[in-house]
């Protein structure tokens, strides 16, 4: 599987021919002196590097900042695959909030028969605090990151649900900026919808779910980070700044008659909506992990007492399961009654002993992912590795299949890339991102294209050396 | 605003002008180490760690005192945790801590700087770039104090910048002095002969100084002047009068904004009354080094304070 020959190219048709989406954006490319695009590469790369856009890495010695390589060339979604995209992708996401509801409810789904309570019982992400508690508004996942793939011209699919801190946003939106102040004329020629409201929209979605305990007014938001050494730690504080909210840390909260309060120069000042971009299991060392100092001691009672909003609600973490998501489709028909209008790329459960001995038997052509990973780590892709890997991991996947599932080798799509040889394909995925509140679900016009660098590449993970570009969604 | 983001604030400009004054103190003692012989050098080089407090870790690491040794020691040597390539480390960590509560400007002013800094401290600095280097560092200053000029809200946080930058600068001043306190002495300075006015010039190009006095004292140089120079005269930025009544208005304007005063404006009006109606023949009275003394410890106290009225830590 390489890029290239069968693969579907999201800028040429098999015959070489440009593909109407690109078409404005190819003429204007085709009339730009040849050194122009070289100049503008290094332009950019110093533009990051001083504004400081980076996220961290852990390598063996030290946290190293690093860029995220930034592609010049845009990724075009024409306004017509968009409105489909995006009917398929709101249709998701209210399930995915309908299935959060019940699953710390009645638990339908379970006792209908159309999911197994195995799966709940053995996840860590299932939080049995959250029982019976109905967060503001009744809403689970705040902000969603849905992950898709495509492989032909109507071929889109769901890789990943990111419904418990889905991060990369302020790359979606760093990585407009940088393309309108490098080529200002190509956006006078070509009209491409705006991303750039998405942080006023977050911040309005966020305010529409204020707790039982505020008093009115403004509702002071908060956006709670690790803190600087944390890998994302930029897109917290660009967040926060975007919404005019405040940028706070485990250290300056604290439980003060019942609300959570944070620690200003003038005293205690209690916060409504708390936007958290630290995992569950720090959240509050009373109810979780007694270690995390990134957390707030007692929050979890506030939270459940309606004194905080939390965002994305504690126990969501659960959907972004991999075993899961392979019964989305099922989730979806559940709580919307409809066909599901993205399709799921098929999973082999390997909990399951028939899938097993199918995904044992085809390790060399199949992806392999444990059901509780992200990042693209832990995970095997068959083509591309050694046979001492894939034996390595054959071990792995034995001791503990419930552990696994596993996919085909998808032929991702390409889109050319800018290299110093000029352009050359590479293949790539979709994260748009969804806001959810009481007011509807909010889909930012675009999202966040990730690209494999390397020739042949399927992994686009920023931490496996993956890149971002511009995602553009037309006008009509 | 948070306190914690406060505090980053006030050490980010603490660690800044920090950064900034070692580079002076370090270019005056070239200047002046270029134009004596090689013992008078020496003296030289071991009074600038001894005016840095780094005497301990320095001999630890070193047999004796030469330009090369000491600037690298001072610039960027692990064995000196608070080298200057850890000082700009602290600004940036300082200023991205406060990210939200500083201007894109002042951001990129500091990141900016710091990359560049922070390469040419990668590697020891030898005689040919030593002085590029020093002026890199006076210039990430002056860069600095320019976009946050020109673009910060007036609000707390910039009083808490303000704070820590003047109290950051009292410091050293006072500790410059204190260190050649014996040279400025009048009954030393009437004896004449060997103790030379370059040595005084030394300790003014050390605050950025040797010009505006030699323009305000028609060139005549002499000891008391220099001392009434960098107490009392509250037209030069860096003088201990001049940081003193900015901090002042700094602290006036934090109460104004909460409504009310904390313990450093009190520990501040204590101070004043010390300061403020001295004449140098008075400060040579009380003995200079006592004087100085005094001061460091009043300034302290009130950095102190500062922190805990305004909640800096949990």
């Amino acid at each position: 599987m390489s890029g290239g020959t069968g693969n579907f190219d999201e800028m040429f048709d098999s015959n070489g021919q440009t593909r109407p989406a690109y078409q404005d954006y190819c003429r204007w490319y085709g009339e730009q002196p040849p050194d122009l695009m070289r100049r503008k590469n290094r332009e950019a790369d110093d533009t990051f590097r001083r504004t400081g856009i980076t996220f961290n890495v852990y390598g063996e010695n030290e946290a190293e900042e690093r860029l995220i390589p930034f592609d010049m060339v845009p990724r075009i979604i024409t306004a017509n695959e968009w409105r489909k995209l995006s009917r398929g992708i709101e249709q998701r996401v209210r399930a995915l909030n309908s299935f959060l509801y019940d699953l710390y409810h009645r638990q339908e789904i379970v006792r209908a028969g159309r999911l197994p309570e195995r799966l709940l019982r053995t996840n860590d992400a299932w939080l049995a605090n959250m029982v019976g508690f109905t967060p503001p508004g009744g809403i689970y996942t705040h902000i969603v990151g849905i992950d898709l793939v495509r492989t032909g011209p109507d071929e889109f699919f769901v890789l990943e649900d990111n419904a418990r801190t889905p991060s990369g946003v302020s790359y979606m939106l760093e990585n407009r900026e940088t393309m309108m102040a490098m080529f200002p004329d190509l956006f006078s020629r070509i009209a491409v919808e705006s991303v750039s409201n998405y942080p006023r929209r977050l911040a309005r979605s966020l305010a529409a779910c204020v707790p039982p305990a505020f008093t009115g007014g403004k509702p002071t938001v908060a956006v709670l980070t690790p803190g600087i050494y944390n890998s994302a730690y930029f897109e917290h504080a660009f967040l926060a700044d975007q919404m005019g909210a405040e940028l706070v840390e485990g250290s300056d909260l604290r439980v003060v008659g019942g609300r959570v309060q944070m620690r200003t120069t003038r005293g205690f000042k209690p916060i409504d909506v708390l936007y958290r971009r630290v995992d569950d299991d720090f959240l509050d060392p009373l109810t979780f992990n007694p270690e995390s100092a990134l957390g707030v001691p007692g929050i979890m009672d506030v939270y459940r007492a309606g004194g905080i909003t939390i965002a994305n609600a504690p126990g969501t973490g659960i959907s972004d399961d991999k075993a899961i998501y392979s019964f989305m489709p099922e989730i979806v028909e559940f709580y919307t009654g409809e066909k599901p209008l993205l399709p799921n790329v098929q999973t082999w459960r390997c909990a399951d002993p028939d899938s097993l001995a199918y995904v044992l038997d085809n390790l060399a052509e199949l992806v392999v992912k444990e059901v509780h990973g992200s990042g693209g780590y832990g995970m095997l892709i068959g083509p591309t590795s050694s046979k001492r890997e894939i034996s390595a991991f054959r071990e792995k996947l034995k001791a503990k299949p419930e552990n696994y599932i596993a996919q085909p080798t998808l032929a991702l799509s390409t889109c050319p890339i800018y290299t110093a040889k000029g352009l050359a394909p590479r293949h790539l995925d979709l994260r748009p991102f969804v806001l959810v509140s009481p007011e509807g679900i909010d889909i930012t016009p675009g999202g966040l294209t990730r690209v494999a660098l390397k020739k042949g590449s399927l992994v686009v993970n920023s931490s496996q050396g993956g890149g971002t570009k511009d995602t553009w969604v037309l006008k009509d | 605003m948070l306190g914690r983001t406060a505090n980053s604030l006030f050490w980010m400009f603490r660690y800044l002008e920090r950064a900034e004054n070692t580079a002076r103190l370090l270019e005056a003692a070239l200047r002046m180490a270029l134009t004596r012989d090689i013992v008078a050098a020496e003296a030289e080089w071991r009074s600038v760690i001894a005016t840095l407090g780094l005497q301990g870790q320095y001999e630890a690491a070193h047999d004796g005192y030469d330009g090369v040794s000491v600037w690298n020691f001072v610039l960027r040597a692990p064995g000196n945790p608070g080298n200057v390539r850890a000082m700009f480390g602290a600004v940036r960590s300082n200023a991205r801590a406060a990210r939200i509560n500083i201007s894109s400007d002042v951001w990129e002013a500091v990141n900016a700087n710091w990359m560049k800094l922070d390469t040419l401290l990668a590697r020891p600095v030898g005689p040919t770039a030593v002085g590029e280097v020093l002026g890199a560092i006076r210039r990430a200053g002056t860069q600095v104090h320019g976009a946050f000029d020109g673009s910060i809200l007036r609000d707390e946080g910039y009083h808490f910048s303000r704070a820590g930058t003047f109290i950051e600068r009292a410091d050293s001043t006072a500790r410059i002095l204190d260190m050649k306190y014996f040279l400025l002495l009048p009954s030393l300075s009437y004896v004449g002969s060997s103790l030379d006015t370059g040595q005084w010039e030394q300790v003014l190009r050390s605050v950025a100084g040797a010009r505006v006095y030699a323009w305000l004292n028609a060139g005549q140089i002499e000891a008391r002047g220099i001392v009434e120079f960098l107490v009392l005269d509250d037209r030069f930025p860096r003088s201990l009068a001049f940081c003193r009544n900015a901090l002042r208005e700094n602290l006036a304007a934090l109460a104004r904004m909460h409504g009310a005063e904390g313990q450093a404006a009190s520990l501040m009006r204590d101070a004043d009354t010390r300061i403020s109606s001295l004449t140098v023949d008075q400060i040579f009275d009380q003995g200079l080094h006592e004087f100085l003394v005094d001061f460091l410890a009043r300034n302290a106290a009130i950095a102190q304070a500062i922190a805990q009225d305004y909640r800096f830590l949990a």
